[in-house]
């Protein structure tokens, strides 16, 4: 079939999406963090605050969109775009499901499947701190200058422990193309046990040398030493306003998926389900299910006036979706599209839940976890691994 | 989509010198920078587009001999040219240092 | 639809180099080495070299580059100066600089247009795994031997840079 024209379909199709989720990803941030310390987060836009995202985004393009004098307009302009096509490009490579038919038309679920698929995320990735070091440089301020320099220094760093520790799986399935990785983690051990490389040999400490760099990369808590509000006010984006400060936002959230992503591939078996495939059929059914009733049994004794209303209608969309997930033909596609963004958003989570626990490093002490620690254990992590793929032939 | 171009217009292939011929105007303006800009780290910076230069001819050279050594020898040529970068920039920094001017002019010294 | 990319990157690519070697600011002229560089590992994938390709992006653009942005944010010294004494190799190497580009293309030209034409997926040998098979049985040696190179530059590179040191 058309290859070109599929890809353009796929294209339309996830650009939006991509969008939306990354709206309402700030929103689930919020949300998660309000909750943990005890607060009720945004709430009055929308049922629960739900519309919020849109609220917010009205607001940021609206705004006035103020430029300090003395800055680099050129590069000012260029580096929040920059930043934002870098990480949605590497969105590109990633595959959130295995190849079906969709009207007599093989379809690959995922937008391109190229043989280089990791190397493109890494290459995107040591890209993706040129719009923030140039955005830094380019206001002509102090402290945006810092949170530049902090944030080179701070991705060159830990991009050598990620890499490393990405290439032991690699090692294990022999492939550097992210589709071909996942179909290698299909099946269970002994049944029960899942056949991912996170189960397999040393990899968990692999997995998590990769968790902590990927906290680095994205510039997260507790490592955003480049925007450390307390002590460099925003640092990079300092002097960012309106649409130019989303833009940032919106590509620290989308590098957020491609890390997750690029984890649940190489080490949580991508859209391979954690209990056996019997089983595995029914539990988003369950799940939803389960979520439906909660629901519908929190509408009828509501606390709030408003959740009269809006819970069970949450409650009947559950509900349908529970049902769509046994139909024949759509279900199995569902399905595994329902384990790998389930495990991605369990990783987003996590992101989202140290960011609420944990305290800020401070400089000196990121350097000396990134070269005293995680790149030794990454090292003798990999020569391991060699060693263990040589000896039992996998 | 497909149906806006004609079927001729996929086989359209690119002429060897095309490769060449790009890579030996990169080269050309690669030393033009390095003969004519004053500062350091530009004249380093020229040098690196001279090396890139080189690489795609390699690289168009494996492709039409379709053996593979060619990408090799450009692949070396980028890890020497990491090591190339770091040593370069951090004796930037130390001229830097000594004499807070990245100017060639003013790194003349040794002259007289 | 290869000819119409690789006239696209070819021209970004010449328009990014000439644009390095007239900004007078090192960071205006970075930028624009990185544009060069994008577009040559398009060119890559052109040419079948997908490891390349994605080690000029990792490697070049993603590591060297960056390097270089770092020392110039850190130097900030500003714009260029203009150089009075750049006299001779204005007048003269101008000229013979085109001398130079059109004697090369001439040569390539005769030289090579008999050759067949690069076309698009006719070459594969250039994957990551064809490439690493090569890199670590014939040529082991030159792999080792610049393994160790990285390692004396790593060393030379701390030294230079750590100044407590004396």
């Amino acid at each position: 079939m058309d290859y070109l024209l599929v890809s353009v379909i796929k294209t339309l199709l996830i650009a939006p999406l991509l969008l939306a989720t990354l709206a309402y990803i700030v929103w689930v941030e919020r949300k998660v963090i309000a909750h943990v310390q005890l607060r009720v987060g945004p709430y009055f836009v929308g049922p629960h605050g739900l519309l919020q995202p849109i609220a917010d985004a009205v607001k940021l393009l609206t705004k006035e969109d103020f430029i300090p004098s003395g800055v680099n307009h050129f590069f000012y302009w260029a580096a929040p775009w920059l930043g934002l096509m870098f990480a949605v490009t590497g969105i590109a490579v990633i595959p959130f499901g295995p190849t079906v038919d969709i009207f007599g038309t093989k379809v690959n679920l995922g937008l391109a499947d190229i043989n280089i698929g990791l190397l493109w995320i890494l290459g995107l990735g040591g890209m993706g701190v040129y719009g923030i070091a140039l955005a830094g440089w380019s206001s002509n301020n102090k402290y945006a200058l810092m949170g530049a320099l902090r944030s080179s220094a701070q991705m060159i760093s830990y991009e050598l422990p990620m890499a490393l520790a990405l290439a032991a799986p690699l090692l294990m399935s022999n492939s550097l193309n992210l589709r071909e990785v996942i179909e290698t983690q299909a099946g269970f051990v002994y049944g029960v046990i899942p056949n991912w490389n996170l189960f397999t040999g040393f990899q968990l400490i692999g997995f998590i040398v990769y968790m902590i760099c990927a906290f680095a990369e994205t510039n997260r808590v507790p490592f955003d030493l480049p925007e450390a509000e307390s002590e460099l006010v925003a640092g990079f984006h300092v002097e960012y306003s309106s649409m130019k400060f989303a833009a940032f936002f919106m590509a620290e959230y989308c590098n957020m998926i491609i890390v997750c992503s690029v984890a649940t591939a190489l080490f949580l078996g991508g859209w391979h389900p954690i209990v056996p495939p019997a089983v595995a059929t029914f539990v988003p059914t369950l799940l939803f299910g389960i979520s439906a009733g909660f629901l519908f049994y929190h509408g009828m004794n509501n606390i709030r006036p408003n959740d009269r209303y809006s819970f069970p209608f949450f409650g009947v969309v559950f509900a349908v979706l529970a049902l769509v997930f046994l139909i024949p033909g759509v279900g199995p596609i569902l399905n595994s599209l329902f384990w790998f963004f389930g495990k991605v958003g369990f990783l987003l989570f996590f992101f989202i839940w140290v960011r609420a626990t944990l305290p800020r490093y401070r400089y000196d002490q990121l350097m000396k976890i990134a070269w005293l620690f995680l790149f030794p254990v990454a090292l003798a992590n990999l020569v391991l691994t060699a060693f263990f793929v040589t000896l039992f032939n996998k | 989509m497909y149906s806006l171009f004609p079927p001729e217009f996929f086989k359209l292939t690119i002429p060897l010198p095309g490769y060449l011929i790009l890579s030996a105007i990169l080269f050309t303006i690669g030393v033009a920078t390095f003969l004519f800009r004053r500062n350091v780290i530009t004249v380093f910076m020229a040098i690196e587009l001279m090396l890139n230069a080189v690489n795609l001819t390699f690289v168009t050279f494996s492709n039409h001999f379709g053996k593979v050594d060619g990408q090799i020898f450009s692949f070396f040529v980028m890890v020497v040219a990491a090591a190339e970068a770091a040593v370069g920039l951090a004796i930037i920094l130390m001229v830097f240092r000594n004499r807070s001017t990245l100017q060639i002019d003013d790194f003349d010294t040794l002259k007289n | 639809m290869d000819l119409v990319l690789f006239l696209t990157f070819a021209l970004i690519a010449v328009a990014c180099a000439i644009n390095m070697s007239l900004q007078r600011h090192p960071v205006s002229s970075a930028l624009s080495l990185i544009g060069v560089m994008v577009s040559l590992a398009v060119l890559y994938v052109l040419l079948g070299a997908e490891f390349i390709a994605a080690a000029q992006l990792v490697v070049y653009s993603g590591a060297i580059m960056v390097l270089f942005v770092f020392v110039i944010m850190l130097l900030n010294t500003g714009a260029e100066k203009m150089s009075k004494k750049a006299g001779t190799a204005h007048f003269l190497g101008f000229p013979l600089l085109v001398i130079l580009l059109a004697v090369a293309s001439w040569v390539i030209t005769n030289a090579t247009s008999a050759m067949k034409p690069v076309k698009f997926g006719a070459f594969t040998g250039g994957g990551p795994r064809e490439v690493g098979w090569e890199l670590f049985t014939r040529y082991l040696l030159p792999f080792e031997v610049t393994s160790i190179l990285i390692l004396i530059a790593i060393a030379g590179a701390y030294r230079l840079a750590n100044k407590e040191m004396d």
